[in-house]
């Protein structure tokens, strides 16, 4: 039901070369898709009532994705489920009511911003250090998503006692944002220095333990980003088989010729086992003893399959899957794109490792 | 609409009665098998009376589990795969009542071991070519002709036979299912020494062998249709199993790598890679297993073989590789011994080396992987189909060779 009312209201707002227009308008959103969006209620379906929010499991955001995947949407909501998973599992009560419902309803565009270096989450180097009441951020981040997009970041910082998160606006003084031109110009990254910015003591979410939440935030990220793969890699699979029916050469379609029919079950497997290991992930999230597995299993797989569905369909399409005219750059930056952020592959199987005992 | 009533909850008060009244640590494993049958605990799906209880066929996941977890003899299942991954499935969709109630049981409980007769010398891929002939002779039908590749034919006492019946007739159209008395006069099995030595597989003769017409499946004529439901059995069978996690090959890759005190970065991210393929192919199985609605495979099953197919190869061909030299040995030698129970038993049993040279077949029987691209091509996906040239062509008007 959420599904299809999610994907039939993308397929009557977001015709595809507005997809690549938006894309092009460094920063921007595609604001008919967004604004929508958020009337639905999408945009705080994980976030529990009391704030704002419409108090689903992750399941219903994970079907979310698998939508917005199929059509490469440029839109924050990626940003905005990791920043408020990071609030939700770190923020005190009075943080969240606070933080979350403007989150929830669309109106207030947030990332999370963690990375510094290109392959390393920790250690960090930006710094929060106490200053009267308040605390004084110094540091850069870097690939944080929608940077440029966004209205407020939630921050990693190093507190001398442990990795800390700060609520920060985007606007505040010593914030400079700065966007980088990005190999998916749907989900643009940016730089967020942070030069003695000035936050009240409010800003650092002091619920639970910092680091965990941290964790579990990136975690929700990568359940969100692995259904967004799934989705991404089935709809390079039909693009593909769509071509292969209506192309022609040597008097037959394309996809009678057992050389492309066999790229395309080759694909069809990859996909299929991608939503599997996706769906697995989303309904196992809360599950303490399996997520450790179920989370890292799902970024490896995923990624790998959505690079390789993206890369035989921009194949079989020929020289059209080539130009800028064709939707297949877009999912193939998007393929691409994915597999790096939240974490390497090798990362994540570095962790799938330890917690299968090998 | 599903029904009211708590299938999990039947199967598993009937698992609770099992287990309890037959102790599978003290337990004769025939006993045993011939209780779970009783219990309708051999394929939950199928009818009381037939060994299943009439419910979900996704719960047979569940009663997999619960018999890994209670150390009870599953290995049935492997050792007459013919019989209970596949002839089961054909007597189920196409079998008659009194058909089911004669085979079913002792082939459950292994008294009667099951084999199947499709491949022939001249009908591979094209297996709708056969050439075996059976032409009727009042209540009996009278076989000529060789069949390949039978697995398990020296130790059978059944069969599952496709032939030729209609040689005027396009190739999938003259085609009649029969089972068959591997003992029957006229019947001569000769094994077929494979890549590890042993022979899994066998060559069988059909000199006027006679088969009573009650012993026919289906229809006169529809032995495409039943081997098409055959096949894809199989491919679930060899494929399509729920199997717990870590176990298999992949289980013993793990074992392989924990043993070797190694350390190296490269080789652990290459094992996690396959352990996660492993993983999400087992998963789908899970996933095909939920959506199935009518316990008859649909075109899943090939996804399933098509990737297990591969993944195995690429397992077992990494773990002989983390064995370093040693995996230059094969520690069982090669025997040119007929396979047993013992050795088909499960792949745990096989060295890393042995199932490494074993997993070759995996690509190629129960139909190759080609022609898996090909179903998932055509039959999933939607693409049309390559220019026949035999189509519409008498099988005996049609080139062989």
């Amino acid at each position: 039901m959420l599904a299809d009312t999610v994907r039939s209201f993308l397929e009557a707002t977001v015709e595809m070369d507005s997809v690549r227009e938006a894309s092009l308008a460094r920063g921007a959103i595609h604001r008919p898709a967004w604004e929508g969006l958020a009337e639905l209620g999408v945009v705080g379906l994980h976030i529990p009532e009391a704030y704002g929010g419409a108090g689903y499991s992750f399941v219903e955001t994970a079907i979310v994705f698998e939508e917005l995947g199929r059509r490469v949407v440029p839109l924050p909501l990626l940003s905005c489920v990791l920043a408020s998973a990071a609030i939700l599992a770190a923020g005190t009560e009075s943080q969240k009511a606070r933080y979350l419902p403007p989150i929830a309803s669309g109106g207030c565009i947030a990332s999370l911003a963690v990375f510094e270096s290109a392959h390393d989450l920790s250690p960090l180097a930006t710094r929060a250090v106490p200053d009267g009441d308040g605390w004084r951020l110094s540091g850069t981040k870097r690939y944080v998503t929608d940077a440029s997009r966004a209205e407020a970041f939630v921050v990693a910082a190093t507190t001398g006692d442990g990795v800390g998160l700060f609520f920060v606006q985007a606007g505040a003084d010593g914030v400079t944002v700065t966007p980088t031109p990005s190999l998916d110009a749907t989900r643009p990254l940016g730089e967020v220095a942070l030069d003695g910015a000035l936050v009240s003591e409010d800003a650092y979410l002091g619920g639970a333990a910092n680091s965990e939440a941290l964790r579990s935030a990136l975690d929700a990220g990568v359940v969100a980003l692995a259904q967004e793969q799934a989705g991404g890699a089935q709809r390079c699979l039909e693009i593909s088989v769509e071509h292969a029916k209506s192309r022609f050469q040597f008097g037959r379609a394309i996809g009678s010729f057992q050389a492309v029919k066999h790229m395309c079950a080759d694909m069809l497997v990859a996909v299929e086992h991608a939503k599997s290991a996706a769906w697995h992930a989303a309904r196992t999230l809360e599950d303490p003893e399996e997520s450790p597995i179920a989370v890292p299993l799902a970024k490896s797989v995923c990624s790998d399959a959505y690079v390789y569905v993206a890369g035989e369909m921009i194949q079989i399409l020929g020289g059209l899957g080539f130009t800028w005219e064709h939707d297949a750059h877009l999912y193939f930056k998007r393929a691409k794109s994915n597999s790096l952020l939240l974490g390497s592959v090798d990362s994540h199987r570095d962790r799938l490792s330890d917690a299968i005992g090998i | 609409m599903s029904e009211p009533r708590d299938e999990a909850g039947v199967v598993g008060r009937a698992l609770d009665t099992l287990l309890g009244t037959y102790p599978p640590g003290t337990t004769e494993p025939k006993d045993f098998w011939g209780a779970q049958f009783d219990a309708g605990l051999a394929w939950v799906d199928f009818p009381p009376g037939e060994g299943g209880l009439g419910v979900s066929p996704s719960l047979n996941e569940l009663v997999s589990r619960r018999l890994g977890d209670a150390d009870a003899p599953t290995w049935n299942r492997t050792a007459n795969i013919l019989g209970i991954g596949m002839g089961a499935g054909v007597l189920a969709a196409h079998g008659t009542r009194e058909q089911r109630r004669r085979w079913l049981r002792p082939m459950f409980t292994m008294e009667e071991i099951w084999c199947q007769m499709f491949s022939e010398p001249g009908a591979g891929s094209d297996v709708a070519s056969l050439a075996t002939r059976a032409v009727r002779d009042g209540d009996e039908w009278i076989v000529n002709g060789q069949k390949t590749w039978t697995t398990l034919a020296h130790l059978a006492t059944w069969g599952l036979l496709v032939t030729r019946t209609d040689p005027d007739q396009p190739k999938h159209r003259g085609m009649t299912y029969f089972v068959v008395d591997m003992r029957a006069e006229g019947v001569d099995v000769r094994p077929l020494h494979q890549i590890t030595g042993e022979a899994e597989f066998n060559e069988v003769f059909f000199d006027d062998v006679r088969i009573p017409d009650d012993q026919r499946i289906d229809d006169v004529g529809a032995g495409w249709r039943v081997a098409m439901t055959t096949l894809m059995n199989e491919r679930v069978a060899i494929g399509g199993r729920t199997v717990p996690r870590n176990s298999g090959m992949i289980g013993v890759a793990m074992e392989t790598w924990n043993e070797s005190g190694s350390g190296d970065v490269g080789t652990r991210r290459e094992l996690a890679r396959l352990w996660g393929e492993v993983e999400a192919m087992r998963l789908t199985t899970l996933r095909a297993a939920e959506n199935m609605r009518t316990g008859v495979p649909g075109p899943e099953g090939a996804t399933a073989k098509l990737a297990w197919a591969s993944l195995n190869k690429e397992v077992t061909s990494f773990t002989v590789s983390m064995l370093g030299l040693e995996g230059a040995l094969i520690p069982e030698g090669y025997t040119l011994e007929p396979t047993t129970y013992d050795t088909r038993e499960v792949e745990r049993v096989m060295s890393p080396q042995r199932a490494f040279l074993r997993a070759r077949a995996n690509s190629i029987e129960g139909g190759t992987s080609e022609i898996m691209r090909n179903i998932l091509g055509e039959r999933v996906l939607g693409l049309p189909g390559e220019p026949r040239v035999d189509k519409d062509l008498p099988w005996k008007d049609v080139p062989r060779g």
